[in-house]
């Protein structure tokens, strides 16, 4: 059993994603497991359906979308801390604390 | 809701869904004087457009062709600085032939700002009055092209607002309508799947070196199609949000590729490559969503679906754009700007399937007349900028 709050979208996949925001310190089910989260998974975030070992693809759509860039243990949040493009480097910008995150 | 449609007849035979007076500058020097037309006629539908730069350019020089002439454009008012590089005469002779007023003022010699304001001023109105009265046609789904575009993408989009324009598409395309979808540069990643949907091999092939042509482009460029609010919403690579993407397109076999300012020769869906051929030159393919936008104008799209999950807000000259909200937290914090509620999908609310239909019966009430938020908003946006493109090869649209 998976938490119902995570959608997998095929089942060749192995992330899961959040439909809505789950707060972190919560203990949920994944694939029969419990895990505790990290952090606050938001909606439209990952996270991992099964332990991603480094250079495993990650799979969403049934698709590869990128490559591990570390262990991922399963329940972990799978985004761009740990996994990486195959094709261009993904881009981001250092917010200042007091930029809301929505 | 099934309201009937009814066009403005061209000469060309197409129809438009908006009767718009077009000022357009032809080059950045006139752009102020061509904006101080417009403002002072808010209350019409007049909408600037226009190309900046000084240097010949075949691509903006088309694309301003099928702008003037697109069937959405009632009139056009050419304003021209006197000493740019621009084919005035070319755009006048072509908007002339295509059966609609059209009027060049020169500020050199003219009398300067002031003046040429005033004239131009003046001209709109007379149009305005004309335009007025003008007639229509009924107007059938078959000939409706409607573009696709997402903007400002999340986590969200590829689960609701995508897949639902990709059901409205399907519907469409089964109506016998026209749709066109793009930017090569995020269906990296999508190229194998996409070309097993073209209705050729060949056409296959060209799917493929369409995506491989956007990704060698952007990896020159050191920066794909992906903006860092795209991260903050759950994406975390160009493919990803690809896949996303690509769910906007539906499931109908994919007839052919066309280039800005091509417009497809019959109904199917299309793929439209932004991606410029031959070396990198000139910066990035498409610096804003509104240069996609306008390119799926240049096509001949009576209107374009805007699927965001972040929360863009822009409208569009010249063609409506209809605001697909994937995302149900940015659609209650932005609900004035948008037109479609999809992230009901995500709660529980609304499958996608009601969803795509939701979006069908808007594209024809919106033809029909009913603003878009954008729309009603002011939303006008519009940019243009230098591009090369090879002509497509022949695999590109099978007879």
């Amino acid at each position: 059993m998976t938490d119902p709050r995570l959608l997998l979208l095929s089942p060749q996949d192995n992330i899961l994603v959040a439909r809505e925001p789950i707060p972190a310190g919560e203990t949920i089910l994944v694939e029969d497991s419990h895990v505790t989260l990290a952090a606050r998974l938001d909606r439209g975030h990952k996270i991992a359906r099964d332990a991603i070992g480094i250079g495993e693809k990650i799979f969403k759509y049934g698709a590869p979308i990128g490559s591990a860039t570390q262990p991922i243990a399963a329940g972990e949040s799978v985004h761009i801390h740990n996994i990486k493009s195959d094709y261009t480097a993904t881009h981001v910008i250092a917010k200042p604390a007091t930029e809301a995150n929505l | 809701m099934s309201t009937a449609m009814r066009g403005y007849p061209r000469a060309d035979g197409r129809k438009g869904i908006r009767n718009v007076v077009a000022v357009a500058y032809l080059v950045e020097c006139a752009h102020h004087v061509s904006r101080e037309i417009v403002a002072s006629a808010r209350d019409g539908d007049v909408h600037l457009i226009g190309f900046p730069g000084c240097y010949p350019n075949a691509y903006a020089q088309q694309m301003m062709e099928k702008l003037c002439t697109h069937p959405n454009i009632g009139a056009v008012l050419l304003l021209s600085l006197g000493c740019e590089s621009f084919n005035k005469f070319s755009l006048a002779d072509i908007v002339e032939k295509s059966g609609r007023p059209v009027h060049t003022l020169t500020i050199q010699n003219d009398g300067g700002s002031l003046k040429t304001i005033k004239a131009g001023q003046a001209w709109v109105q007379e149009q305005l009055a004309v335009l007025r009265d003008a007639p229509t046609v009924p107007m059938a789904v078959e000939e409706l092209i409607i573009g696709t575009v997402c903007g400002g993408s999340d986590g969200t989009s590829g689960l609701t607002g995508n897949p639902a324009v990709g059901r409205a598409f399907d519907t469409l395309v089964s109506a016998g309508a026209t749709c066109v979808f793009e930017e090569t540069g995020e269906l990296i990643g999508c190229e194998e799947i996409m070309a097993s949907r073209a209705i050729t091999p060949e056409l296959g092939n060209e799917l493929r070196a369409s995506v491989a042509k956007a990704a060698a482009y952007y990896a020159t460029l050191g920066y794909g199609s992906f903006a860092p609010g795209n991260a903050d919403g759950g994406l975390s690579t160009i493919e990803e949000k690809s896949m996303g993407a690509y769910a906007k397109s539906g499931s109908s076999p994919i007839s052919g590729i066309v280039k800005p300012g091509t417009v497809p020769p019959r109904g199917g869906l299309y793929l439209m490559d932004v991606v410029p051929d031959g070396e990198v030159r000139y910066g990035f393919p498409n610096i804003s969503d509104t240069a996609e936008i306008v390119e799926l104008i240049a096509s001949g799209s009576h209107m374009t679906l805007f699927v965001t999950g972040r929360g863009s807000v822009v409208g569009s000259a010249i063609a409506p754009v209809i605001k697909v909200c994937a995302n149900p937290d940015t659609y209650r914090r932005m609900e004035d700007d948008m037109d479609v509620d999809a992230g009901r999908i995500l709660e529980g609310a609304a499958s996608l399937d009601e969803v795509g239909a939701e979006i069908f019966e808007l594209i024809q009430s919106v033809a029909a007349g009913a603003q878009t938020k954008s729309e009603a908003l002011g939303h006008r946006e519009f940019i243009l900028t230098y591009k090369s493109f090879e002509p497509a090869g022949p695999a590109c649209l099978p007879s």
